[in-house]
């Protein structure tokens, strides 16, 4: 993950308290999404960023798992994201993160 | 009448040393963890010059090989050799490091660049040897200095090394104490993009088949800054590298949008063309320093070498319609707007689906796409998989949403409408350019009739805006025969009225 965006998440913790917030990716690939839920639970597994070795514990999903689809508006889902669930390999994403939570 | 592509070129310099001493992956890492496994790791993995000119997508890159020989090369590509592979290719060539060196001492103006004499002497020649390289970019390359005056340099003053095989051969100096944006590390960084680019505007003029004085403007779009603090990106990249290159009756400008640069600056190269402003318009770019290396981590991790070990370039020859060369069509282009948002199907929509549907085509109606071209080979043991095929995906899916194919004709088409990438991870570099040199030709052969250009930039990266952004546009086969035939029959009408208008009138001052 981008330091400067482990610096504005690590910021946001600090700020509004671990339990308060939800990080929703949108990455391309399962090992991308893995690594960055990796980052924003357990630290950063690069150890090159501000999140190295700090375990922010944060709650993490990708915006193609069920739990966070049914959150929205579905005119809204078919507008922003269903072209991409049709070409992403959303099982795949969805088995790397529940793997990284099952660690937190 | 649409401007035309005269010719392209792409050109990489092999600098695995940059790699470790000026990639900011292993910068950073220097910084931040020391004494890391990668960085004791990293220099096994550095690849020989022979085996970055025998890696198949470099042989494509600089046009000894085409995307679809490629596509049938087994995946992965970096344990493959392409038989036959060699340092020269139709667009370009592969320079070793040794004597990219010395190229991008002669394009130093302001003696920042310090050489060791032996180090000059051994391979003065070989740089001279190359068919390319002029006598008068030969004659600027310096004697050379005592290695003891680089040692203080570096030691003492913050000069960045230059480096073979470890060896200290070199140095950029600072230009100036305590500008920053002069700095020993912002002169190298420059001067490594202004030499590819001079390398990739020779290559672009000779394979346009022109003379360097047809040239009139230069667009430089690369992702660099140069200038200093009063102008921290003032210029002028473009017109620096034309003066090395000898386009002599060429001025230029830097035209800047991340990844989207080069299709930003082939637009505006075929509408100055098309305008009649400039009857032929370069645009080029050089390679980038800092992601030498950007993925190497995780290439070390997997026991791959370092496949981002080459700075690289290109050049884009737009001139006036010749009636023969593929022409950029400016009725079809494709921009992602400030309102259009950042979901990938927006983006998609702004990109390829909307021009089309303006021009009253369908995305089928396009026999290629080029998006961002990167070499799979790279991105996809970094995690970030395969790109291009996620942007073929991509249109794949918005063609399936606009009903132009059903939901099974998905898995075909990135093989029917898709290439498989080669392009270096270089931002700029593998943004929808790669493909148009091959794009020119297959067009000329008939073999396609169309292709588009897709551009796509991270804006958010330089912390102005949180935008993405994106254009593109399409190449087609030449249409000036048709258009001067259309144009033929209104021109004879046009006549024709006036004579009866003068008739009419002729009549009339009879009657009276």
């Amino acid at each position: 993950m981008d330091l400067e965006n482990q610096k504005r998440v690590k910021e946001f913790a600090e700020e509004y308290g671990a339990e308060n917030l939800v990080v929703v990716l949108g990455a391309a690939e399962g090992e991308a999404a893995g690594l960055a839920a990796e980052t924003v639970t357990l630290g950063d597994p690069t150890f090159a960023g501000p999140l190295t070795g700090v375990q922010l514990g944060l709650a993490v999903y990708h915006v193609c798992e069920p739990e966070i689809k049914e959150e929205f508006d579905e005119a809204v889902y078919d507008e922003q994201v269903s072209m991409m669930e049709m070409v992403l390999d959303v099982d795949d994403i969805v088995s790397e993160m529940e793997a990284i939570r099952e660690q937190v | 009448m649409n401007s035309v592509i005269k010719g392209a070129s792409y050109v990489l310099a092999h600098t695995p040393q940059m790699v470790v001493y000026n990639g900011t992956t292993q910068t950073t890492e220097r910084i931040v963890n020391p004494e890391s496994e990668y960085l004791k790791e990293l220099e096994s993995h550095l690849r020989s010059y022979e085996d970055c000119v025998n890696y198949w997508p470099n042989q494509v890159y600089i046009g000894n090989a085409t995307p679809d020989e490629l596509a049938e090369v087994e995946f992965p590509y970096y344990d493959k050799v392409k038989d036959g592979a060699e340092r020269y290719g139709k667009y370009g060539e592969i320079m070793p490091e040794e004597e990219f060196i010395l190229l991008v001492q002669a394009c130093d103006q302001f003696e920042v660049v310090m050489l060791d004499k032996e180090f000059v002497s051994a391979h003065k020649d070989a740089l001279a040897a190359d068919p390319i390289i002029t006598e008068d970019i030969v004659a600027r390359v310096h004697e050379g200095v005592e290695l003891a005056n680089i040692e203080t340099a570096v030691n003492d003053e913050h000069a960045e090394g230059l480096y073979i095989a470890g060896k200290l051969v070199g140095c950029v100096k600072r230009a100036h104490d305590i500008d920053v944006n002069l700095s020993a590390h912002v002169m190298h960084e420059n001067l490594m993009s202004k030499a590819s680019s001079v390398l990739a505007l020779l290559y672009g003029v000779r394979n346009a088949g022109i003379a360097k004085d047809d040239v009139e403007y230069v667009i430089d779009c690369a992702e660099e800054a140069c200038g200093d603090m009063n102008q921290r990106g003032g210029g002028n990249f473009a017109k620096a590298a034309a003066e090395i290159a000898a386009l002599n009756h060429a001025t230029g400008s830097d035209s800047r949008g991340f990844c989207a640069g080069p299709s930003h600056a082939l637009i505006e190269a075929a509408a100055l063309v098309k305008s009649g402003a400039y009857k032929c318009v370069a645009v080029t770019a050089g390679g980038c320093t800092a992601k030498l290396g950007m993925n190497g981590k995780d290439h070390v991790k997997k026991g791959l070498p370092i496949l981002e070990d080459c700075l690289a370039g290109f050049c884009v020859i737009i001139a006036e319609n010749d009636g023969e060369n593929p022409e950029i069509n400016l009725d079809i282009l494709g921009r992602h707007t400030v309102g259009t948002g950042s979901a990938p199907q927006n983006v998609i929509g702004s990109l390829v689906a909307d021009p089309l549907e303006r021009a009253g085509m369908k995305i089928t109606d396009i026999d290629k796409f080029s998006p961002e071209m990167q070499n799979p080979d790279i991105t996809k043991p970094a995690g970030a998989g395969d790109v291009p095929l996620a942007n073929y995906k991509m249109i794949g899916a918005m063609a399936v949403k606009k009903g132009e194919i059903d939901r099974a004709g998905l898995a075909s088409f990135a093989k029917t409408y898709g290439l498989t990438g080669w392009a270096p991870t270089q931002g700029h570099i593998p943004s929808g350019v790669p493909y148009i040199g091959f794009a020119r030709e297959d067009i000329l052969a008939g073999k396609i009739k169309n292709a588009m250009i897709v551009g796509k930039g991270s804006l958010f990266l330089g912390r102005m805006t949180n935008l993405f952004d994106g254009v593109s546009f399409v190449i087609q086969a030449n249409t000036k025969a048709e258009a001067e035939a259309a144009a033929g029959v209104s021109e004879e009408e046009v006549k024709g009225l006036i004579a009866k208008a003068m008739k009419d009138f002729a009549a009339s001052l009879i009657a009276e």
